[in-house]
């Protein structure tokens, strides 16, 4: 039996003492190894906790027309971040964010259990590109939310309701399969590039190189300090050919028609206006687009995202005549030829009609001038039988038919100019002479796009001389552009002067009263052109099938220079299902003539009509890079631009 | 028989080192906590050393013998405000802890455990054979056991933890046999593929982290990897006072409690870190010390009962901080910020100073 007062054997308590003194030497071993052994290890770690590399975005160049105003500018777009802080509670919070955000509690209630099991440094994207008052409500909160930040993007600011869309482009973000291509090793995920226009084809300079900063990052991703920082190189400023107030002149005389309209100084190649209808806001694409209102544009079978002005491949019509008496003439079989026209004609035991006959009347006795002037098909039938395929093709493909010519934007077609070896290649199928005759009156297979027709009339009213389109000043481009294409930037096609004065006279006499589009004469002004009116589907077939319905009506054309010899400038266009080349060639001589007033120092109509001004990008300073102003007139609103504010750490990347 | 106690038996030694330590954790908090919303939390926590030594000093006048005899009353007391708080709790962070009595939240299970402390050496003491008999080794286990089922059920896993080891300490200076203490590590290797199966998934994930921290870097995984992370960044001497990136930059989690020893290791390196350690070091051997030199066998194994509650803390948290342990929220006793751990420690305090006080009494 123990007593009360019996000790504790001592041997037990000095074991206690020994195990205490074992656990503390355990626990210095464990200091020892982290603080002394894998110091520098775990020194590295804690940097690499504390410091982070923060890209600073480098501003896309803006875009410039050929005197320097601002067409494609950028705006700076925030976007509102809810940084994982722990100590906040983030589903309290929500009532209060959503106000001010303009949401819902739930939406931020889901967005953050969606990102739950995303990295707790990683912000959640809460609402992008937010207007100023929602801006304001962050800048407002900074201590009653500290979970809230912003982060500044450059977004692209386009000329609004489409104007000038197809020939810009619009930016997106790089995709995978993009960065796997070698041309994009330097690109980073997340990065923005040209998508297709301008933007796609000069993406190189437009883009600038973003800078980076080394930041002190707590763990909700924070930025508490800076370390130091390499600058961003903005983009490089790309000035285009464009003429803005002829595009404005372009796109009113388009209107809302579906075509194209392509202007070009015939001397040089450089591209003045280009109009493709319909169009689409690129704004829309600046943020982000919607599925359904992107597959709506996809789906669209007006096709607004082509550019018709290069990408629309239609049969010439009455346009070819030009080429065809070109050829006609240089061969010279045309000069001395006279054809009675009655109206139509039979080649090889099949009749032709003259267009001639939808208004009951016969032309009568034609030779190569009236026959230009009055576009006689039955003149440009027999000269096609005379010449044959052969030597068709070799002029058409000489003036650039058929084949890219090489302008500076992505996605050009070729068109097709067919040939004997043409229908071998493709067909496997001798070529039919009977298949001639459509073609001298640009029918049949013969394909071009409005710029085809533009280089290829220009070049022969330039007297044989045919240039390389283009919308960029090849002079500017930094040594690491590469040329758009490697076709030659010249082509010479020798025309005989007299030939030369026969085609450039009649193509005058298109515009006068004695000519097919005498409603397009401008008083005072040297216009000449050609008509065309192309069908989009055989006679026959065409009164099987549709018993007049739009979809198969006549495709018009006119391509217009201005002076009719050596011309200062080249109009093409397109009007589909516009019926008759006639409504075209009012078009072309709306801005043929905004060019001559312009010329002439006498501002347009279209630019003294305020109200029908076209809104282009908000900004109309000059190009010079910085004013120095906190504000920026951003189209859309105004945008204060924080003072001195740490922007944000997001995105990081390490 | 109070007239014979007196203040100059007093183990002020021992005050001095437990202050100092409440000192270097006073330094800490506030280091951890500036610009952070817990700011000024040093100063609630000089409040409650100020007031943990009142008490002490209050507890250290009433003669342990006279609570010992009380102390069966005190235990079903315990019992049953644990199941209150099984019944009555507030529920946070998924867990029943607290009950709301005025408007202080009251944490039962820190007391409870001071009065095991108390029911085990009682237990002990009253104890007539000089071997432990199988009865007496279960009805031991029983009397932590209940209370440790108890806030299991709460469930508090890492508070539950620390009852055990005043039982082990109890039987282990009442001569457990080496049959029992083999059959108790039997039972215990069976129980724990059982004992798996009970632990919540959360309590699951803290054990697989432990052992393999880099398998969810972002997630469980991520204390233990940044309280490495700030230990071995400090160095030898440390990145210095309010200077660590891991404890500033909040990588840290709760640098002001559980992870308190991380903070000041990383700002004070090993030097500062091994100092702490060297200090609990001297205020476990004092207490071991006032240990054997108590009045009988109750105060004896009351005074180790404290020193096993202590050693396992430390073990425990700064186990966790190097690495060693798994995350179990178990406060570093002294230096951590918290009211219900500063006044039991306090608490313990006074009566190991009360049964000192009484050492040459009788």
């Amino acid at each position: 039996m123990l007593s009360r007062d019996e000790k504790v054997s001592p041997v037990r308590l000095t074991a206690v003492q020994y195990i205490i003194l074992a656990i503390f030497l355990l626990l210095a071993y464990g200091l020892w190894r982290l603080q002394v052994i894998e110091q520098a290890s775990y020194a590295l770690q804690a940097e690499k906790n504390r410091i982070r590399n923060v890209p600073i975005l480098a501003p896309r160049g803006k875009i410039l027309d050929r005197e320097g105003r601002v067409i494609v500018d950028n705006y700076p777009s925030f976007t509102a971040l809810l940084l994982r802080d722990q100590s906040r509670d983030l589903n309290a919070d929500a009532e209060l964010i959503a106000k001010g955000l303009h949401m819902t509690p739930d939406e931020i209630r889901s967005r953050v259990r969606r990102s739950a099991s995303m990295p707790q440094y990683q912000p959640i994207f809460l609402k992008e590109d937010i207007t100023p008052d929602e801006l304001a409500f962050i800048e407002a909160h900074r201590n009653e939310l500290p979970e809230l930040d912003t982060i500044m993007a450059h977004r692209r600011l386009y000329p609004r309701n489409g104007f000038m869309a197809h020939l810009i482009g619009y930016v997106g973000e790089v995709t995978e399969d993009m960065l796997n291509q070698p041309q994009f090793e330097f690109y980073d995920p997340g990065d923005v590039v040209g998508v297709s226009g301008v933007e796609k084809q000069y993406n190189q300079m437009l883009m600038g190189k973003n800078g980076s900063r080394r930041s002190v990052v707590n763990s909700h991703g924070k930025e508490m300090q800076q370390l130091d920082s390499t600058p961003a190189i903005p983009g490089k400023p790309l000035k285009l050919t464009i003429d803005v107030d002829l595009q404005i002149a372009a796109e009113q005389a388009l209107a809302d028609k579906n075509g194209g309209i392509v202007a070009m100084d015939p001397r040089n190649g450089e591209i003045l206006a280009m109009v493709s209808r319909p169009t689409f806001d690129p704004n829309n694409f600046a943020v982000r687009i919607s599925r359904e209102e992107w597959s709506k544009l996809v789906n669209d079978e007006n096709h607004p995202l082509l550019n018709k002005a290069i990408q629309a491949q239609l049969a010439p019509g009455s346009v070819f005549k030009i080429i065809m008496a070109t050829a006609g003439l240089q061969e010279g079989i045309a000069q001395t030829m006279k054809v009675n026209c009655t109206g139509g004609a039979s080649f090889y035991g099949r009749y032709f009609k003259c267009w001639v006959t939808a208004e009951h009347r016969v032309h009568g006795v034609v030779e190569i001038s009236k026959a230009i002037y009055q576009s006689c098909d039955v003149f440009f039938y027999t000269l096609a039988e005379r010449l044959g395929i052969g030597r068709i093709a070799k002029w058409a493909t000489a003036l650039g038919l058929g084949q890219r010519t090489g302008i500076d934007l992505p996605q050009e077609v070729s068109g097709v100019m067919p040939s004997e070896e043409w229908k071998i290649r493709n067909f496997k199928q001798k070529w039919y002479a009977g298949e001639t005759i459509s073609v001298g009156i640009g029918q049949g297979a013969v394909a071009v796009t409005p710029i085809q027709l533009a280089r290829a009339l220009g070049g022969v009213a330039s007297g044989g001389v045919l240039r390389r389109p283009h919308v960029a000043f090849p002079g500017d481009f930094p040594g690491n552009v590469l040329p758009a294409s490697d076709l030659p930037d010249e082509v010479k096609v020798p025309i005989d002067p007299a030939n030369w004065e026969i085609i450039t006279d009649a193509m005058a006499n298109v515009v006068n009263p004695i000519g097919t589009a005498p409603s397009a004469h401008l008083q005072g002004i040297d216009f000449a052109g050609k008509t065309g009116s192309a069908q989009t589907i055989s006679n026959v077939a065409k009164a099987r099938l549709a018993n007049g319905k739009s979809k198969f009506k006549d495709n018009g054309w006119f391509v217009g220079v201005e002076p009719r010899r050596n011309p200062e400038i080249v109009v093409c266009a397109l009007l589909e299902e516009g019926e008759h080349g006639y409504l075209a060639a009012r078009i072309v001589s709306q801005v043929i003539k905004a060019y001559v007033e312009k010329e002439r120092r006498q501002p347009t109509k279209m630019a003294r009509s305020k109200a029908d001004k076209v809104q282009i990008a908000g900004v109309w300073n000059l190009p010079d890079e910085h004013d120095g102003s906190d504000r920026l007139q951003a189209g859309r609103f105004l945008v204060d631009l924080p003072k001195k504010r740490l922007p944000l750490a997001t995105a990081a990347r390490e | 028989m109070a007239r014979y106690v007196s203040f100059r038996d007093f183990d002020w030694l021992l005050l001095g080192f437990v202050l100092l330590i409440c000192g270097i954790g006073v330094t800490e908090i506030y280091s951890a906590t500036l610009h952070t919303k817990f700011a000024g939390a040093h100063i609630k926590q000089m409040y409650w050393i100020l007031g943990g030594a009142a008490v002490m000093f209050l507890v250290s006048v009433v003669n342990y013998q006279a609570i010992l005899e009380q102390v069966h009353w005190m235990y079903i007391a315990s019992i049953a405000s644990l199941m209150a708080v099984l019944i009555f709790g507030q529920k946070y962070l998924g867990a029943r802890r607290w009950v709301k009595i005025g408007g202080n939240h009251f944490q039962p299970s820190e007391w409870v455990k001071l009065i095991l402390i108390l029911a085990v050496a009682r237990y002990f003491a009253d104890m007539r054979q000089k071997e432990l008999s199988w009865p007496d080794f279960i009805k031991a286990g029983m009397i932590v056991g209940v209370p440790m089922l108890l806030v299991l059920a709460q469930p508090d896993l890492g508070t539950c933890l620390t009852y055990l080891p005043i039982a082990v300490m109890g039987l282990f200076l009442g001569e457990l046999r080496l049959k029992q203490a083999l059959a108790v590590l039997l039972l215990a290797g069976l129980m724990l593929p059982v004992g798996w199966h009970v632990l919540k998934p959360y309590q699951r994930e803290r054990l697989t982290s432990f052992m393999n921290p880099d398998a969810d870097k972002q997630g469980s995984g991520y204390q233990v990897i940044q309280s490495q992370i700030a230990v071995g960044s400090g160095g030898i001497w440390g990145k210095g006072t309010a200077k660590g990136s891991q404890t500033h930059l909040a990588y840290l989690p709760v640098p002001q409690t559980d992870f308190i020893f991380a903070a000041f290791s990383e700002e004070h390196g090993f030097v500062g870190a091994l100092g702490v350690l060297l200090l609990y070091f001297i205020v476990l051997m004092r207490l071991t010390q006032n240990a054997q030199t108590a009045p009988d066998r109750a105060g004896t194994f009351v005074v180790m009962g404290v020193v096993a509650v202590l050693s396992f803390h430390i073990l425990v948290n700064v186990g966790m901080v190097v690495g060693f342990m798994p995350v179990t929220g178990i406060p570093l006793p002294l230096m951590s910020y918290g009211g219900s751990s500063v006044l039991f420690m306090f608490l313990a305090l006074g009566i190991v100073m009360n049964i000192r006080m009484r050492r040459f009494v009788n």
